[in-house]
């Protein structure tokens, strides 16, 4: 499957195997649990067993008791110390790194015990003794819209609501619906589910003998990270080493900055030790961030041949008992404004209205690009209901309203420019690949015999690549992203870059950029990110920013070194800078192919012969895009539903995919295929519940299922390159576009299965019960109407 | 909780090692072996990056036993595979068929899957998802790590079919 490239060829476009492998298959990553410092101690940390909770007092004494334990800190503790609230990252709201006062969700953390061991400190965490006067809790945020109890005292305002959002023309939209010869609306929710990476999230911190914080610590956004502490701490950020070691996955999930981590700060500068903190899998579900629980309702409006003339959704967002979600400043519902997905609305109205309640805080993108998931779900699942009521194949309605090729760049109704698209083409790619016809055909005869087969669509489009720097901050820094390369002087070099890897393969794909650009060997260009010592400020990687921000970036900074390394070669050549050009990956006298000097030649010249050149040979390149990037896609699932169990069989899922460049075709099929996965996992397993007490029944993985390699599907991938016009080498990113249309594929395949029944929409998870049960609803309900 | 000696026989060498003896296999090999490789993903047994192999063909899940339960196993964790600089067969394969991307769930996916291959030489794809339906993966959606495991299988199998060579060949 992967080759080695040849440097003396094309660089991108090339399966080639990572670099970054050896090190984890024989087991020496480095990730955070395995940095030991000398003296290191242990922290854990105490949950609020309640939902919402007056706390009384707090009794340290038995826990200091316990051999080993070292300090135990409380939010009071914190408060004195100026350190009680952490910003969050969108700047409406900041939330407490210990309870003070009242615990507002279950597993809030109360307190911190420190120790000498691991095992010490757990003990220490049982023992501290807090006396709970339980509250009435909010658990839905419809009951916490009443506003009957309100549940933060802290806030000036005395209400549940955060804020109210909304993009588009209210009233032409409302004009539009009432003039449509068909509406639909549905309520469509989108469940609260959980990134939930592998690893869980922690840090280790360390003060040293120079007051310097070095800080190890599992994050997507190292830079901010450290601007972050030096906000809520005080502390010079030059004297904050922030590293981020190798991730065990990310999702969204590693964002934002967390309690745990202020509390291990602060531990170490009380008790002069580096401590170490590592969530454990419960900590990670209950308390750090989740995805989605967005309640929308979705009407389109359309002409009775299927032409829609407008959109409108009115959403409701549950983000828990602190508005911790992960999104720019200036967008409080992310991208939600994709939500008119690849059509051509003519008008479209969204608005949003987020509530605080007694749930754990978050509302991170789950591989998404800030809330660009539910918006497309939403729009997909609707399309397919009105293709229903309207009797239409949802293909035909779909290529009906498509934003057509001849008109990118596209304003959309809701106010983005999409950069470009082919989305018929990759629609028939799709359709051809599957066996659009012979599926058709199958289906009907199964229907004729009473089974319920079902083909599903989503024909999504994405925006990726926060972004213009005039829209997009996150605590006011700009969103751009930038590299740094150094070429050495026998022609090997390293890429230092603002972004991440949490195992989207940066080692080896920003080394193919830099090979492209240079006409080097990508097996010596070394990578490296994470450590905000070395590499220069970016914003990190999440949102699929990578490619589109700092790969550009990594692009034109090496642009920049082939300036100068031309200049170099015209010395050497004997020429004049303008008679040199670069082609086949070297420079050569134009038209002359016989007098040509390779990059190599060029690097050892910027060291030994730089003639009145300055030595040396290196750039760096902060990139502000000036647009986001779109890439698209059509999946298409093919799906059984057991009508006796409900249990679904997904038979078949392509995925043909429009990423614009692609850099390494094996790592770009390795995202589609894990984010598939991901999609799987919100369709038909994952979600967040809570009772009605405000308990978290899905703290750990044997109630928040993660599909295993029996129930994952096996994956069909192709793809259409239509390249982005503004970035240097036409790439888009990829990471989340799985995703983000896989879940209205899996659901429209199980909708239009049972849809001989009559069954309308049902609400993810689909797992076995809930389609049992609308299957038995659906089939009484016939019943009913035969009689 | 007053500690005790164990005597630890990680992939052929011993490690002598005060524990408590409520002390997880896990652990003792992460944090008194200097063993890394070997992974902590959940706390209900659920996740399998800590699975180790003992004896040469059980693998287990080291959080669910007790640094002193292993006293006197052999044990083969991720770092023991590797032999001579040489990848072993399964590590090969899953870099070929990119069967990693966080490398997180890898240690514990290779040490299911080598003890898998020793009692199935020959597994078919469904076996594969089978054997490995206790190990989490959340970035690479199992396609790729079937497709490795059966490459090393192969590769394995005609290992053991190539005719020993002799010193009289050379
Ligand atoms: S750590 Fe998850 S099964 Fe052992
Ligand atoms: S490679 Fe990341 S969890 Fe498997």
């Amino acid at each position: 499957m992967s080759i080695t490239p040849d440097p003396q060829k094309h660089a991108l476009g090339v399966s080639m195997k990572r670099k970054e492998d050896p090190r984890f298959l024989q087991g020496k990553g480095r990730y955070v649990d395995d940095i030991n410092l000398p003296g290191q101690l242990y922290m854990a940390i105490v949950h609020s067993p309640y939902p919402h909770a007056k706390i009384n007092s707090i009794d340290k004494e038995p826990a200091l008791a316990v051999p080993g334990v070292k300090a135990v800190i409380t939010g009071e503790d914190l408060v004195a110390a100026g350190l009680g609230w952490l910003p969050t990252f969108h700047g409406f709201d900041k939330q407490m790194v210990l309870a003070v006062g009242k615990a507002l969700f279950q597993y809030q953390e109360v307190a911190a015990v420190f120790a000498t061991s691991r095992e010490a400190a757990m003990d220490g965490a049982e023992l501290v003794e807090i006396d709970y006067e339980p509250l009435d809790p909010v658990v839905s945020p419809h009951e916490a819209a009443k506003d009957e109890v309100v549940i933060r005292s802290d806030r000036e305002k005395s209400t549940n609501h955060i804020y109210h959002w909304d993009v588009g023309h209210k009233d032409e939209t409302q004009r539009a619906l009432e003039a449509a010869e068909k509406v639909v609306k549905q309520r469509i929710v989108f469940q609260r589910c959980h990134p939930a990476p592998l690893e869980p999230c922690g840090c280790v911190a360390e003060f040293d003998t120079m007051g310097r914080l070095h800080f190890y610590v599992t994050s997507q956004a190292p830079h901010v990270y450290r601007t972050a502490l030096a906000l809520v701490t005080g502390i010079p950020e030059d004297k904050i080493h922030v590293v981020s070691p190798d991730i065990g996955g990310g999702f969204g999930n590693k964002v934002p900055v967390y309690p745990g981590y202020v509390c291990a700060v602060v531990g170490s500068l009380l008790l002069k030790k580096p401590v170490k903190w590592i969530e454990t899998r419960t900590e990670n579900l209950t308390t750090t961030g989740f995805a989605r629980d967005y309640h929308m309702d979705v009407e389109i409006g359309a002409k009775a041949d299927g032409t829609v003339t407008a959109l409108r959704v009115k959403t409701v967002a549950d983000h828990g008992a602190f508005d911790a979600a992960a999104d720019p400043t200036k967008y409080p519902a992310g991208m939600f404004g994709i939500v008119t997905g690849s059509y051509q609305f003519p008008v479209a109205y969204a608005e949003l209205d987020a509530y605080f309640t007694n749930k754990a805080p978050g509302g991170v993108a789950y591989r998404c690009s800030f809330r660009v998931t539910e918006a497309s779900y939403a729009i997909e699942r609707a399309m397919d209901i009105l293709a229903d009521e309207l009797d239409m194949d949802p293909v035909e309605l779909r290529k009906k309203n498509f934003v057509r090729k001849d008109q990118f760049p596209y304003q959309s109704a809701l106010g983005f420019t999409y950069d470009s698209g082919d989305y018929h083409s990759t629609l028939d790619k799709a359709l051809e690949r599957i066996g659009y016809d012979d599926l058709l055909r199958e289906q009907a005869e199964k229907r004729a015999r009473g089974e319920l087969m079902g083909i599903g669509f989503s024909t999504f489009t994405e925006v990726v690549g926060a972004g213009p720097s005039k829209h997009f901050d996150i605590l006011g820094i700009k969103m751009f992203d930038s590299a740094e390369i150094r070429i050495h002087p026998t022609g090997s070099g390293v890429v230092r870059a603002g972004t991440k890897s949490q195992g989207q393969g940066h080692e080896t794909t920003w080394a193919q950029i830099v090979a492209e650009e240079l006409g080097l060997d990508p097996q010596n260009i070394m990578v490296e990110e994470g450590d905000t010592d070395t590499a220069p400020y970016g914003l990190g990687t999440y949102a699929s920013r990578s490619t589109p921000v700092a790969g550009a970036a990594i692009s034109l900074a090496a642009r920049r070194i082939r300036e100068k390394a031309r200049k170099i070669a015209a010395h050497l050549l004997e020429a004049s800078p303008e008679d040199v050009e670069w082609t086949d990956y070297k420079f050569q006298i134009k038209g002359v192919p016989t007098r040509s000097v390779t990059m190599k030649d060029v690097a050892f010249a910027a060291y030994t012969n730089p003639g009145d050149n300055e030595p040396g040979l290196e750039a760096s390149y902060y990139y502000d895009p000036p647009n986001m990037t779109f890439p698209h896609g059509t999946y298409v699932a093919v799906v059984d539903v057991d009508r006796h169990t409900g249990e679904t069989k997904v038979r078949r899922f392509l995925a043909v995919d429009d990423c614009g460049t692609v850099i390494n075709p094996m790592v770009v099929e390795g995202q589609i295929h894990g984010g598939l996965t991901e999609g799987y996992a919100i369709a038909f397993m994952q979600e967040i519940t809570y009772d009605e007490s405000g308990n978290n029944l899905n703290p750990n993985f044997i109630d928040y299922l993660v599909p295993t390699s029996l129930e994952a599907p096996k994956w069909e991938t192709d793809n259409t390159v239509t390249p982005s016009p503004h970035h240097p080498i036409g790439a888009k990113g990829v990471g989340e576009s799985p995703n983000v249309g896989s879940p209205a594929a899996f659901v429209n395949a199980v909708m239009d299965a049972l849809s001989p029944l009559g069954v309308r929409h049902v609400d993810m998870p689909l797992t076995r019960e809930k389609v049992w049960r609308a299957i038995q609803e659906a089939e009484a309900r016939r019943a009913i109407s035969a009689d | 909780m007053t500690k005790q000696r164990v005597e630890l026989n990680v992939n052929g060498e011993i490690h002598e090692i005060q524990v408590e003896p409520r002390k997880l296999l896990a652990y003792a090999l992460r944090d008194e072996c200097g063993l890394t490789g070997t992974h902590v993903g959940c706390d209900s047994s659920s996740c399998g990056c800590c699975v180790v192999v003992l004896d040469g063909e059980t693998p287990v899940k080291s959080c669910t036993m007790f640094a002193v339960q292993a006293e006197g196993h052999d044990i083969t964790t991720v770092e023991g595979l590797a032999q001579g600089g040489q990848l072993h067969p399964l590590q090969q394969g899953f870099w070929d068929q990119h069967g990693l991307q966080c490398g997180y769930c890898t240690p514990g996916m290779l040490m299911t899957s080598y003890a898998m291959l020793k009692e199935y030489p020959e597994p078919t794809e469904e076996d594969v998802r089978k054997f490995l339906s206790g190990n989490l993966c959340r970035c690479t959606g199992y396609n790729n790590i079937v497709k490795a495991v059966l490459q090393a299988a192969k590769a394995l199998g005609a290992e053991k079919s190539e005719p020993e060579t002799t010193a009289a060949d050379d």
